[in-house]
């Protein structure tokens, strides 16, 4: 039988898939080879700041242009703050929102929070940064920056003099812009949890509460994690809004209501500015430190995330 | 108040604890939406805003219509690489994507859609401005080509598995050729899918700022020659919201307005889009 269709088909089957096949597989190389691309072509721009400073570029205070005298240290530092508060506010409301999104019944109303938080993701960031400049800023200098610091500005955290654009409007911003990521992925994390987990919990006589915080949360702990990791990831690459809001002065300071510098920040400020070899090399670096640290941190949040929503066979 | 009472008690205060604490989450929304939509009417509401180019401080008439075009060629050159790219990447991941790498390409992929966009911005920057000493409309395409790229390919990925394997089986089964199969049979089916997809890359793109900054860098005059810089909606937004005039303010927050319409517009349009295809996908199977 097997002979007989072979012998009634004039040509053996098309060549064509292989071809097709090799084709589409070279155009998915796309990313992987845009990724490696954009390191090795930034280090190599930077290449002249690293060769030249070192290893001490990352613990020099300095940014001094004039003197050539450039080290990363303030820009790491505003960085890491900001992301870090932001996360501080996020992470309660994304949780409580994953938890709310994640409930049955009450379609209509989880329905409207849901396609809330995404446009919250879908406001350009510039949009964000308008609106903290003018809007925020104002506001929490007023009521919230200006009382504080006068009644606890001996504390280094909160001491005065308290700015409009500090490192405090900066978070706010971030955190209202990360709340998305955050919601959006513990939301999967929550849902994937596995139904018999609950269902025994709640069979036991366990009260909602009881089985959130007993069972539903510990079983996703580690995803949650990864989730706040992810938007950590977001934050600390975030450049237009932060850089609207946060002052931009290279200080390193305790309180969250003086202004403070970004990597990505200083990169968008003095980049087309920068002339020389040096200057703009120094710059590249900390683009290419930025992109390393946010490369670590987003490959170590996806690996968890994926732990936890695709179950492998192995756990 | 015994035991018993006490736990029901705990769980409706955490319960309403817990739902207050989500409905924060909309209140950010609201209010920026509410500003935008009050600060920038005054400067949507004239017909010059969009006709018209930029003037110097002072001279009524202005307007952002070389920034509107800018956004429009810009992402329009971007879409033109990264939509077939990306639709073929994802494709290929859906359909033969069983083998090692392609987890390496899934993850490539996501860490690409994290990567920081003034980082993209560099890369543009020493790719295609550096060696030509000149801003250009193409390397700001550039930029957003590479931020919309893996936005595409995991959405179409998404959107090609959601098509039954009957359809494709089918397909195989009348001896039509795998790339015919999936280009004529897949690709139609999971097409709202990948228009979902296409719109929020697009959506995306269009609201950067970051990777403009030292690519397409920014134009005050109107031009259509993409080896030349150009303007766009978010370099407008801003470069004059940081400016101490009270009408360029005006203008940026019109032109953030603007931003604001067309990322809910692209929002909404690929959330039905999807619906669609979730639908289709229910009949098929």
């Amino acid at each position: 039988m097997a002979a007989e269709v072979e012998q009634t088909q004039p040509r053996p089957p098309t060549p064509a898939p292989d071809g097709y096949r090799w084709f589409t597989s070279a155009v998915s190389l796309a990313p992987p080879l845009v990724l490696t691309c954009l390191v090795v072509v930034i280090g190599r721009e930077a290449w002249p700041a690293i060769s030249h400073y070192g290893l001490r570029f990352l613990i020099v205070r300095a940014w001094n242009p004039v003197r050539l005298d450039f080290g990363a240290l303030t820009f790491i530092y505003g960085t890491l703050v900001t992301s870090a508060l932001a996360l501080l506010a996020a992470f309660p409301v994304g949780v409580a929102v994953a938890l709310f999104l994640a409930e049955p019944g009450a379609r209509r109303v989880r329905s409207v929070m849901g396609t809330g938080i995404e446009l919250l993701a879908a406001i350009p960031s510039v949009v964000y940064g308008i609106w903290g400049l003018y809007v925020l800023a104002p506001w929490l200098l007023l009521h919230v920056s200006g009382p504080v610091s006068q009644r606890l500005g001996t504390l280094p955290l909160f001491a005065g003099p308290a700015r409009q654009s500090s490192i405090l409007t900066a978070s706010v911003v971030l955190a209202v812009m990360v709340l998305p990521t955050l919601a959006a992925v513990s939301r999967e994390v929550v849902r994937a949890i596995p139904a018999g987990l609950k269902e025994a919990s709640f069979a036991l006589g366990a009260t909602w509460w009881e089985t959130t915080w007993r069972v539903v949360l510990p079983a996703a702990r580690p995803g949650i994690f990864g989730a706040t990791i992810l938007a950590l990831g977001r934050a600390l690459g975030e450049t237009i809004a932060v850089t609207m809001t946060i002052g931009n002065r290279p200080e390193v300071q305790s309180s969250v209501f003086g202004s403070a510098y970004t990597l990505a920040s200083v990169i968008a400020n003095e980049f087309t500015e920068a002339t020389g070899q040096l200057y703009p090399a120094a710059l590249l670096e900390l683009g290419l430190i930025l992109i390393m640290i946010t490369l670590l941190v987003n490959v170590g949040a996806l690996l968890l995330v994926r732990r936890v929503t695709e179950p492998g066979p192995a756990r | 108040m015994n035991r018993s009472s006490r736990r029901r008690a705990l769980d409706l205060a955490a319960r309403g604890t817990v739902y207050a604490v989500a409905t924060l989450a909309l209140l950010p929304l609201s209010l920026v939406l509410i500003y935008t939509v009050v600060n920038g009417w005054p400067a949507v509401s004239h017909l010059d805003f969009f006709i018209h180019v930029e003037r110097p401080v002072g001279i009524p008439g202005a307007g952002v219509a070389h920034a509107l075009i800018g956004t429009v060629i810009t992402v329009g050159l971007a879409s033109v690489v990264a939509l077939p790219l990306g639709i073929i990447g994802g494709i290929h991941l859906a359909e033969y994507g069983a083998h090692r790498w392609a987890a390496w390409v899934r993850l490539a992929s996501d860490v690409l859609v994290g990567a920081p966009s003034i980082a993209i911005g560099l890369f543009a920057y020493a790719l295609f401005v550096a060696p030509f000493h000149q801003f250009s409309a193409l390397a700001g395409s550039a930029a957003l080509a590479i931020l919309m790229l893996p936005v595409v390919v995991r959405t179409t990925e998404g959107a090609v598995a959601l098509v039954p394997p009957g359809l494709r089986e089918s397909g195989l089964a009348l001896g039509l050729a795998r790339w015919r199969v999936s280009l004529r049979l897949i690709l139609p089916a999971a097409a709202p899918g990948v228009i979902t997809g296409a719109l929020l890359a697009i959506s995306r793109a269009a609201g950067e700022t970051a990777p403009l900054l030292f690519t397409s860098f920014g134009n005050r005059f109107l031009n259509l020659n993409p080896t030349r810089p150009i303007s766009a909606l978010p370099l407008i937004v801003y470069h004059d919201a940081l400016t101490p005039y009270p009408a360029l303010v005006t203008q940026a927050w019109g032109a953030a307005l603007v931003l604001i319409l067309l990322a809910l517009i692209m929002n909404l349009a690929s959330r039905f889009a999807l619906r669609r295809q979730l639908r289709m996908a229910e009949r098929l199977s």
